[in-house]
């Protein structure tokens, strides 16, 4: 008997547990607060997440809820108008230029290799060719007698995307070439294999993997700002007509001194 | 039994088989959602584009997934051949040889081992193995080779309990029958023990494979995930988890129902396993 009503105490305690915790979730969204919904590219998000963050220390009674899906998704329900602002790590589309693109800073692409490796230049033409799965030994680049270990990223990433469009054009990645989930993951491989190359966003170069010059041109800030090396995506903010007052605020102080020094700490490019 | 007991008695039988229905509606809702997820492709680009194509490539239409079966399969196969030995051996030096110490030291050790989440082997793949195969064989090191080393080791737990069990359960007569034939223990452990224990080898064998098809993080981190059906032990591979974890984030649309589709090609071969499986163990019961 005594087992009984201690079972159900525990269930009806359990219940009343759950029922709390849902509960909470609509009392938060409550109050005066101002919400602004961001969603799309997952190379954006994270830049994102960290401007809110610092958006909301100042103004305290907006509520910043940024959210991943990839660009596309983000064009889609920008299109929709079921966020306030679509985020995109590609240039738009023709029938997507129906939105407002603000581009609030750019993002590099460099090609990187072990640093052990001693070749410093290709040109886009090698690239092309190691990606296409033309090229597939470094004694063709003038090292030795050693297979290349490519690594791109996977089908639907926006740095591939970025990639393909600027570097391989019209040609294909090849099938036999290694694939990893992140940008992490690429330099982790890179960092690792001697042989290895990839691209990854030019704010993740460090001493561990060796940025390639392309035609002669080293993948730096400043080299980007100059317009002479032109491997770099824009990262987008995309808004459905004219934004309101209080999107317009966030929008106003992304592109402000401050929301830039943010994102040239994160190590893109800002636009001042 | 007062009526208000026995009132009360029902209603906790039927409290505890509600949860334990639950179980049934969560593997009901799983292939429910997946098969709707995941159906609508198949009627759309053709069973035989999907199962039998070769080209990988779902933002720009193509959706074959025959390089992942293909991949999948060989891994799993390369895990028994370096997973299958070990495991068996282990399962037979703990049954018939080992004391009672060593029995004490070796079945904890097993559990701990079958405790280990997979980012852990995964990781250890990539910092050890990987290397390993890079320095000594060549290649990548991302490669089929290594992702087999890996999967060998996550499946032994399930095949040493599993073919334990059915060694233990071979009757004591069958073996005191052939040693007083004039056998030797080997001898009667080669001819008798294991064969009479056979088709619980082989459900052990075939859970470790059901396993190792559906081990993901471990395998994304060392198969280096390339499109093509490697053409030797140090190509990269992909296999169907793979595929499905790695593209998973970014995929929208027919992307995203490629990939359920690669689930629901997942879900048909592992019940396949899991069935064969029970068949076999179900067999040496009825025995």
């Amino acid at each position: 008997m005594k087992q009984t009503a201690r079972i159900f105490y525990i269930l009806f305690l359990l219940i009343g547990m759950l029922t709390i915790s849902c509960g909470r979730g609509s009392i938060e969204g409550k109050g005066n607060n101002f919400t602004i919904t961001i969603a799309g590219s997952t190379s954006v998000m994270p830049f994102t997440e960290k401007l809110a963050e610092y958006f909301m220390l100042d103004h305290p009674d907006f509520v910043i809820n940024v959210q991943s899906g990839g660009s596309t998704a983000g064009v889609q329900a920008c299109i929709n108008k079921t966020v306030d602002i679509g985020m995109s790590s590609r240039n738009l589309k023709d029938d997507e230029k129906i939105l407002d693109a603000i581009t609030i800073c750019n993002d590099g692409i460099a090609a990187a290799i072990h640093p052990k490796n001693p070749i410093t230049n290709l040109t886009m033409q090698q690239i092309r060719d190691i990606f296409n799965g033309r090229i597939k030994n470094w004694k063709e680049l003038g090292w030795i007698d050693r297979k290349i270990d490519a690594v791109t990223r996977e089908e639907g990433s926006g740095t591939r995307g970025a990639f393909e469009e600027l570097i391989m054009e019209k040609n294909e990645i090849d099938d036999g070439i290694m694939v990893q989930d992140s940008n992490g993951s690429v330099k982790e491989v890179i960092a690792t294999d001697p042989y290895a190359i990839g691209y990854i966003s030019l704010g993740l170069l460090d001493e561990r993997i060796k940025g390639l010059s392309i035609e002669g041109i080293s993948p730096t800030v400043e080299n980007i700002k100059a317009g002479k090396y032109m491997i770099v995506r824009p990262f987008l903010y995309l808004t459905n007509g004219k934004p309101g007052d209080k999107v317009q605020s966030f929008i106003d102080f992304v592109l402000s001194k401050d929301g830039q020094k943010i994102l040239k700490k994160e190590g893109l490019i800002d636009i001042l | 039994m007062t009526v208000i007991t026995f009132k009360k008695e029902q209603f906790i039988k039927f409290v505890l088989m509600a949860f334990a229905l639950s179980s049934l509606i969560f593997l009901f809702l799983i292939f429910a959602f997946i098969l709707i997820e995941g159906l609508p492709l198949f009627h759309k680009i053709g069973l035989k584009n999907i199962i039998f194509g070769f080209k990988w490539a779902p933002t720009k239409g193509s959706f074959g997934i025959f390089p992942m079966i293909v991949s999948s399969f060989l891994v799993t196969f390369g895990a028994l051949v370096i997973g299958g030995p070990m495991g068996l051996s282990c399962a037979v030096y703990l049954s018939e040889y080992s004391g009672k110490k060593m029995k004490m030291l070796l079945k904890p050790a097993l559990e701990l081992l079958a405790g280990i989440p997979s980012v852990v082997y995964g990781f250890l793949g990539v910092i050890y193995i990987v290397p390993l195969v890079r320095n000594c064989l060549g290649g990548s090191g991302f490669s089929l080779l290594a992702t087999a080393i890996i999967l060998g080791i996550m499946i032994l737990p399930t095949i040493i309990s599993i073919s334990f069990d059915a060694i233990t359960s071979v009757p004591k007569n069958f073996r005191e029958g052939s040693l007083a034939m004039g056998a030797t223990k080997w001898q009667t452990i080669y001819k008798v023990v294991i064969p009479s224990a056979k088709s619980g080898i082989m459900a052990g064998f075939i859970l470790g494979m059901g396993r190792a098809i559906g081990e993901t993080m471990a395998v994304i981190m060392i198969a280096g995930n390339a499109l093509k059906i490697p053409t030797s032990i140090l190509d990269p591979l992909r296999t169907l988890t793979g595929n499905i974890a790695l593209e998973l984030s970014y995929a929208t649309g027919d992307h995203r129902m490629g990939l359920f589709s690669t689930g629901v090609v997942l879900l048909v071969i592992i019940m396949t396993l899991n069935y064969i499986a029970n068949f076999g163990i179900k067999k040496k019961r009825l025995k």
